[in-house]
């Protein structure tokens, strides 16, 4: 495997007496995209949010192209996430700003850009997502696949090191997937690390390295998208897949 | 109706006590910029308070905004003009008034910005934690724009009742609009210049309240 970017060691999350992750260990190569899959519950969000910590770990450690983030101060915590571009379910704009201020606003408050340089950054960001002509858009006049992808241009604008995808398209109309997954693409092809979560198995399958099933709070089984859902080894797995495909 | 005219609506008298009145009207400014500007300021400082995640700095916020709320205004300034000189702290009639209306027009102040910053969805500040910015500039930046905008019809309806409360002043021998005005009354005999001072409140507080009913309007669309 190429230089791991991002790492997960014996990681655990308890909240209260419920176990959410149990002993998790994951390492995404640089330039990888691993695909989570997993029933509601399964603690894939919970993963996925401990990775930049907006969860706090029980205990285990995430390793972002080799620095711990879990043993960082509250200072050098806001410079780590920077490392890691975060992509929600329900795409959180800023709704008070425009779509170039949404994409701004971190290159200048958290990376300390100038605002000619983060505006410039900013539009290049908008043109690979395909919305430059909606710079000036508010978040409430974009459509949901719209303000996605401003989404993760707000996210790439301060060049992370690994992208972190929580269901990107879930809340999003079946004609309006397309669109986001496109950019994906064009993220994985471009060499971007990532960890996705997400139902889209079609997607999985063409562009995952790796596919990752979890259930229950623990990695039940990983391997090549094809092997995984063609011939998945556990009975889980099997037993979701079919309920997914119906 | 001549006499009526002649007691309420008596221009002569209006523009003879003008001057007095202009004082006060500069008196009660002062006193609103005073209070409204320390208000919102420390109205925000306790809300974040009655917010913290410690409790030994949320229960004394929420005892402090409690009882500010529940004791009257006018009780809370004659303790501080009359009560507190017993202990030896003499205190002028303008602070009197300046430190009672604040701290009670901040503890309202308070639970419209704890109301408006409830009402943001936790993703906003996720979104904006995640993207590097400390939990301080996700609130300046993110939640209370967001916050003051929602709440904005409230803060202006509380600033309104701030502006009015002023006239309380006159107790405490403050010559404000009110207390001007009731002795420009004295002196010339002659009502008209209450009137007056209603009307300068009037003035300048209707297109507030109309504001405040425009406002929640076009929020209720």
């Amino acid at each position: 495997m190429t230089r791991p970017m991002l790492e997960l060691v014996g990681l655990n999350k308890r909240f209260g007496d419920l176990t959410v992750l149990h002993d998790i260990h994951l390492r995404v190569g640089q330039g990888e995209l691993v695909f989570v899959i997993g029933p509601s519950g399964s603690g894939k969000s919970t993963m996925l949010r401990c990775c930049n910590r907006l969860e706090e770990p029980t205990s285990g450690s995430v390793l972002i192209d080799g620095a711990d983030i879990t043993a960082c101060s509250p200072r050098a915590l806001n410079k780590m996430r920077l490392n890691l571009g975060m992509v929600f379910q329900g795409f959180h704009l800023y709704p008070h700003m425009d779509a170039v201020g949404n994409v701004m606003l971190a290159q200048v408050k958290a990376l300390g850009r100038s605002k000619d340089e983060a505006r410039a950054r900013a539009l290049e960001m908008l043109d690979r997502v395909g919305l430059r002509h909606k710079s000036d858009a508010m978040p409430s006049a974009l459509s949901g696949g719209q303000q996605q992808r401003v989404a993760i241009a707000r996210a790439l604008a301060l060049d992370p090191k690994v992208m972190l995808f929580d269901e990107p398209t879930s809340a999003l109309d079946p004609e309006l997937v397309g669109s986001v997954l496109a950019v994906m693409k064009d993220l994985r092809t471009s060499g971007m690390t990532m960890l996705v979560v997400s139902h889209e198995m079609g997607f999985a399958r063409e562009a995952a390295d790796r596919v990752i099933f979890m259930d229950g709070g623990v990695i039940v089984e990983e391997g090549q998208p094809e092997a995984i859902f063609t011939n998945p080894q556990a009975e889980r797995t099997r037993a979701f897949l079919s309920r997914v495909r119906g | 109706m001549e006499d009526f005219i002649r007691l309420f609506l008596n221009v002569e008298v209006m523009l003879r006590t003008w001057p007095l009145l202009k004082q006060g009207l500069w008196m009660t400014a002062q006193l609103c910029a005073v209070v409204i500007g320390l208000g919102l300021v420390g109205g925000l400082f306790l809300s974040f308070l009655a917010m913290a995640k410690s409790r030994w700095l949320r229960w004394p916020a929420f005892v402090v905004i409690d009882v500010l709320r529940a004791v009257p205004p006018l009780v809370l300034l004659i303790f501080i003009y009359s009560g507190l000189p017993f202990a030896g702290l003499d205190i002028s009639p303008f602070a009197a008034v300046a430190v009672a209306f604040f701290l009670n027009n901040s503890a309202y102040y308070a639970e419209i910005y704890r109301a408006g910053i409830q009402s943001i969805p936790a993703g906003q500040t996720e979104a904006a934690r995640a993207t590097g910015l400390t939990s301080a500039q996700a609130m300046a930046y993110v939640v209370l724009p967001q916050a003051v905008r929602n709440v904005l019809p409230d803060l202006l309806s509380n600033t309104v009742e701030v502006v009015k409360l002023t006239s309380l002043a006159s107790v405490v021998s403050l010559a404000e609009l009110l207390y001007s005005a009731n002795m420009a009354r004295s002196l010339t005999y002659n009502s008209s210049p209450l009137v007056m001072a209603a009307l300068i409140y009037l003035a300048f507080l209707w297109p507030l309240v109309r504001l405040v009913s425009r406002y929640q309007r076009k929020l209720a669309v």
